[in-house]
């Protein structure tokens, strides 16, 4: 049995550097590569793709992606972990095969299902969101629970080289592959625990390695326009260091690797998986060597009883309208363009939001007081049921070019449709995974 | 004065309509001035306007750190806010220019 292995983190959300992954399993020595595409909105959005076509619903990059790294997986025999599934994961795993065959690469998919819920849910059931009954937010556009490393588990065991799958706990990706190959029990809490902290300090990739850390002149981070991705040397008691690939942008030190450590941890005593309940509290860091750290310490207790399920729904749609105001006097001539709009559109929207931005538009207010920033820009907000009546914002906003104060230039409008996104809890024994396997060798195509 | 931004560092997370806020002390020394002034009621102060819910506060002495969980921070949640950072991001530098 090993007794280690090196997970790789190349993606933090579906819009991150398609190339920094691709030098990352080139040059990182890999056992296995998680690529984490799903944000809390992004399969909401999936799933009406998929509404429109049943052949979509995946990630818009996997192709992308897929192209650029299968040969080097195939090559270095790097197993790949992603979510890019979103709402079609047998679809996802088609295209999969599909590209393969085009490059003339044999691969075996698991594409693992089952964290669609839709119609499993009770109506009735309680948000997270104050308890108001799911029902309220009806018509729901999609219900996803989040599956745990278990869901991953029998793909990984099929030998597959790429498991596929939709929602499932950003960490298990990572768990996953640990448990399945140092052979875990799920009921291992704190091994568990510690697959958890791994998969935590790599999911949002670059953030461990400076990426949304850097301050110049405070916090300083060489050469970010080519960050290396993170990966982590996993022992078969969770022990890690992670690191990146030598000559590569960023750092990572114990300063990245504690912001990464708690970020977005509500709770630091018991951080919720699917898999377990993580003490983060008593997680110690320690620098080992130029852009290594040791991590060890987390505890761990039993998982949850229920799986979080995250709802997506119709929430109207957002109108929006942007101008600019320069010199002396700019920030008076914004207020007042801002408070056109306002009577303009008066009543028409519940809610209606103006941001002087340069000014206000982040937290309300300049601390400082300092009210003569050279320029800023108005920009006006509000919601509505359909396109027509959020299209009324830009417009009112447009307008002030003839109507407005003086000066006002670089008017932008917009309507989109918001996805609104909610949380409730669902009993284990109503959420069943399943894998498929999708096969395409030199000689003949396996389904 | 000083300001929290000499002192520490800071990143903003979110889950719905709750901003997660980890302030890291640059030096492992200035952790306890950090536990002793930037409490939850001066953390409360200093955030008016952008909190409006529950502030809890968990020390984490290993790290040099203090993560504020704010809860009602964002604008009713991520994804409905008519915000332009919606997620609060920017949140850290908010926190950093507190005075201590």
């Amino acid at each position: 049995m090993r007794t280690s292995l090196r997970i790789g983190g190349g993606a933090g959300f579906s819009g991150d550097r398609l190339d920094a992954p691709v030098h990352l399993a080139q040059y990182g020595a890999l056992d296995y590569l998680v690529l984490e595409c799903l944000a809390e909105r992004t399969i909401a959005l999936a799933q009406l793709r998929r509404r429109r076509d049943p052949a979509s619903g995946f990630d818009p990059r996997l192709g992308q992606r897929i192209h650029m790294l299968l040969p080097i997986l195939k090559r270095k025999g790097i197993r790949l972990v992603t979510n890019m599934g979103a709402a079609n994961p047998l679809a996802a795993a088609d295209v999969i095969v599909g590209i393969a065959r085009q490059l003339s690469i044999p691969v075996k998919v698991a594409a693992v299902t089952g964290d669609d819920v839709l119609d499993a849910l009770d109506l009735d059931a309680p948000t997270m969101e104050g308890g108001i009954p799911l029902s309220h937010y009806a018509p729901l556009v999609s219900a996803n629970a989040y599956l745990g490393a278990e869901a991953l588990l029998p793909a990984l065991a099929s030998g597959a080289d790429i498991v596929i799958t939709g929602r499932i706990a950003d960490p298990s990706l990572f768990v996953a592959p640990l448990a399945h190959e140092f052979g875990w029990a799920l009921d291992d809490v704190d091994r568990m625990a510690r697959g958890t902290v791994v998969g935590h300090l790599l999911e949002c990739a670059g953030q461990l390695c400076g990426g949304y850390f850097a301050d110049p002149g405070r916090k300083e981070i060489p050469d970010m326009a080519n960050l290396g991705f993170p990966f982590a040397d996993v022992d078969a008691d969770g022990h890690a260091v992670v690191g990146k690939v030598a000559g590569t942008g960023g750092r990572i030190t114990l300063a990245t690797a504690k912001e990464q450590l708690l970020y977005e941890v509500t709770d630091p005593h018991g951080y919720l998986t699917p898999d377990v309940t993580a003490d983060f509290s008593t997680v110690t860091l320690a620098e080992t060597g130029a852009d290594r750290i040791a991590v060890r310490g987390a505890r761990g207790r039993p998982r949850p009883a229920q799986l979080k399920v995250s709802v997506g729904y119709f929430a109207g749609y957002v109108g929006e309208g942007e101008i600019g105001y320069a010199g002396s006097n700019a920030l008076a001539r914004a207020r007042l363009a801002g408070e056109i709009v306002r009577k303009r559109l008066n009543g028409r929207f519940a809610e209606l939001r103006i941001d002087l931005i340069g000014s206000t538009s982040l937290h309300g207010r300049a601390p400082d007081g300092d009210d003569k920033p050279y320029e800023v820009r108005l920009r006006v907000a509000a919601r509505a049921q359909t396109r027509e009546e959020a299209a009324l914002v830009g417009d009112e906003v447009e307008a002030l070019y003839t109507n407005g104060p003086a000066g006002g230039g670089g008017a932008r409008k917009y309507v989109n449709e918001q996805i609104g996104i909610v949380s409730t809890l669902l009993d284990r024994a109503r959420v069943a995974s399943e894998i498929t396997l999708r096969e395409w060798t030199t000689h003949a195509e396996v389904v | 004065m000083p300001k929290l931004y000499d002192l520490a560092h800071c990143r903003a997370g979110d889950k719905g309509n709750t901003s997660i806020l980890s302030l890291i002390a640059y030096r492992a020394e200035d952790y306890p001035l950090l536990a002793q002034s930037v409490t939850v009621d001066a953390v409360a102060r200093h955030l008016r306007g952008i909190v409006e819910g529950e502030i809890r506060r968990f020390e984490l002495p290993q790290l040099g750190a203090l993560q504020f969980v704010c809860e009602q921070s964002l604008g009713g949640g991520v994804t409905t806010s008519l915000a332009l950072d919606a997620h609060g991001k920017s949140l850290s530098s908010a926190l950093l220019e507190m005075e201590i």
